[in-house]
């Protein structure tokens, strides 16, 4: 009972703090927006994909970056409770690492998940066909991504010292991540010829799987022929590196002074 | 009755450093247990310990009857803790903190607003509770600190210097409320400081810290009395050639320079008096004045670590420290 209320402490106080950043909220809507509007537009591919617009495209991709970039950022916050102490609070109670982890975790892929929702409305707003419905789909598809990728920040913040290094790491992480997740053009499919290395890598992120999942609900049959894995697959995928990495976070919080 | 706190050679080592060394001490139920010792004695060390923050390297301790090791998670229900450096969150409000912490420690749901009501009325702080910390002065953030650790009802608390960086008045408003804590709730107060006049007006014992190694440990009237002597301080114009002429020619090692004042830990103040003064003129020394008084507790501290707790003068004692330390063993 200690635990649950623990985690539900943790969580809360999460999304508190998001809720109270405004400029974090404000920046959730703007960076979304180049991309679509400036990439998506811009770019002014003709794509080949039949009934598929770039834009279309690429607006699961640019969810599934926000998400990946919201999440690593997360990890920021627990460099900023070391450094500001309140994590010693959270350590000397009496409740299991485990706990601690999950709580702010979860609280963490709370709010990356809340700027996901956003990015969905803004491509509703700049006219990208969305069919409302998927969106409630995609909605639970978009919590699991983000559970992994926000223990890879908690993870890795663990270790750190200070907010510089993290950033520096976080870059090394985020740009290959995103870049090789196929979230800018489809990997595979009638007409794609990529060199091997990039599927290969491709193949072994884990966000690929993320954007795969997200693309198959949202662009429906039109993304059949250059879908990766089915939904059911891509999800199998995204559930077991969710798995792995709260393994992993939860022995790097237990390590934690 | 057994002893709400009780270690037995605790030791934790760095290496070949160590930063607590063999350490038994015994802290009764309802008491004010000071740590005293300067900056790297090692107070914090054992606190943390305790506190089942760190683990010892050898030796070991029960808090509360439990182990810390073994029973850590029972050992952190039944304690609150105010640590040295800030621990709260300063996005969230006051009255939150507080909610969190109860959260965190398990404490029955139907309590919460009555026990944070009462919290926040005894370090007065009810109308500021529901402002963000961030809006907080150093000593309100040090109040609600203070009193989130009673939340959950502890039976020990500790207190890591609590008075570190405030100002003097927050400082007595701060003494008040721990020597106030005893008739609110039942609880035992372990505390750190490196503050002399913090560890004699708020302990009930004292033990006094250096090297990660208790030197002696009692009342503080007590400690006082085991000096069996005077101080004895000059002021001169020539104070260091003097401090080094006393040692030289009287054999006086117990000795440190204060504000340009020489003072001197002797046994036989009155006797030894006129030897000072005939040395000063001897050596063409101006003596502007001369007195005897009672130890305090900065002589005790002196007296058996063989240096003053003020960093600033303890590097030209340095040498000496050592040779007394010995001499005490």
């Amino acid at each position: 009972m200690t635990e649950i209320r623990g985690f539900y402490t943790l969580w809360l106080r999460e999304i508190k703090r998001f809720l109270r950043d405004r400029i974090r909220l404000v920046s959730s809507f703007v960076q979304p927006l180049l991309w679509l509007v400036i990439f998506g537009a811009g770019f002014g591919l003709r794509f080949a994909i039949p009934g598929l617009s770039y834009q279309q495209v690429i607006f699961p991709g640019i969810v599934g970056q926000t998400l990946l970039f919201t999440a690593m950022f997360m990890g920021i916050s627990v460099i900023w409770d070391k450094e500001f102490g309140f994590m010693k609070e959270v350590l000397v109670a009496p409740i299991s690492r485990f706990t601690i982890f999950l709580g702010k975790m979860v609280g963490d892929s709370t709010s990356a998940f809340l700027q996901g929702i956003i990015v969905f409305l803004v491509g509703m707003a700049l006219g990208i066909p969305l069919n409302p419905v998927t969106l409630i789909y995609a909605l639970p598809v978009m919590l699991l991504i983000t559970f992994g990728l926000v223990s890879i920040g908690l993870t890795i913040a663990s270790f750190m010292g200070n907010l510089e290094s993290f950033g520096a790491i976080q870059t090394f992480i985020n740009l290959p991540l995103f870049f090789l997740s196929g979230a800018l053009f489809p990997l595979k499919g009638p007409g794609i010829n990529l060199p091997s290395w990039l599927t290969v890598v491709a193949a072994w992120n884990p966000l690929t799987y993320g954007v795969d999942a997200l693309r198959n609900i949202v662009l429906g049959s039109a993304w059949a022929p250059f879908q990766i894995r089915s939904l059911g697959v891509d999800l199998g995928y995204v559930a077991l590196f969710d798995g792995i990495m709260i393994v992993i976070g939860t022995w790097a919080f237990t390590r934690m002074k | 009755m057994p002893h709400v706190i009780e270690t037995r050679q605790l030791t934790k080592a760095y290496g070949s450093l160590k930063a607590v060394d063999k350490v038994d001490i015994t802290v009764e139920s309802g008491e004010i247990f000071g740590l005293l010792g300067p900056n790297g004695a090692g107070k914090t060390t054992i606190i943390s310990m305790l506190c089942t923050i760190l683990k010892p390297t050898s030796g070991t301790a029960t808090v509360n009857g439990y182990d810390i090791v073994k029973e850590a998670n029972k050992v952190r229900k039944s304690i609150g803790i105010v640590f040295q450096d800030p621990s709260i969150d300063d996005r969230l409000t006051g009255r939150e903190n507080l909610y969190m912490h109860a959260n965190l420690y398990g404490v029955p749901a139907s309590e919460h607003k009555e026990r944070i009501d009462r919290i926040l009325k005894l370090v007065e702080l009810e109308d500021r509770a529901d402002d963000l910390l961030r809006t907080y002065s150093g000593g309100m953030r040090r109040r609600l600190e203070l009193g989130r650790g009673l939340i959950h009802y502890p039976k020990v608390l500790f207190l890591d210097e609590p008075t570190v960086g405030l100002d003097p008045q927050t400082r007595d408003h701060i003494w008040k409320y721990i020597r106030d804590l005893k008739k609110v709730q039942d609880i035992t107060v372990v505390l750190t400081t490196h503050y002399m006049d913090e560890a004699d007006r708020l302990s009930d014992r004292i033990a006094i810290m250096d090297h990660g190694k208790i030197v002696i440990l009692d009342t503080p009237p007590k400690l006082k009395e085991t000096l069996e002597g005077d101080v004895v301080a000059v002021k001169a114009k020539n104070i260091d050639a003097l401090s080094e002429l006393v040692t030289k020619y009287l054999g006086l090692e117990k000795k440190q320079i204060i504000d340009g004042a020489l003072e001197i830990t002797v046994r036989n103040g009155k006797a030894l008096m006129p030897r000072i003064m005939e040395l000063a003129t001897q050596n063409n020394i101006y003596v502007e004045s001369i007195l005897l008084r009672e130890p305090n507790l900065e002589d005790v501290f002196l007296y058996y670590t063989g240096r003053t707790i003020r960093e600033d003068s303890s590097k030209e004692l340095h040498g000496v420290a050592a040779i007394h330390r010995r001499s005490i063993k």
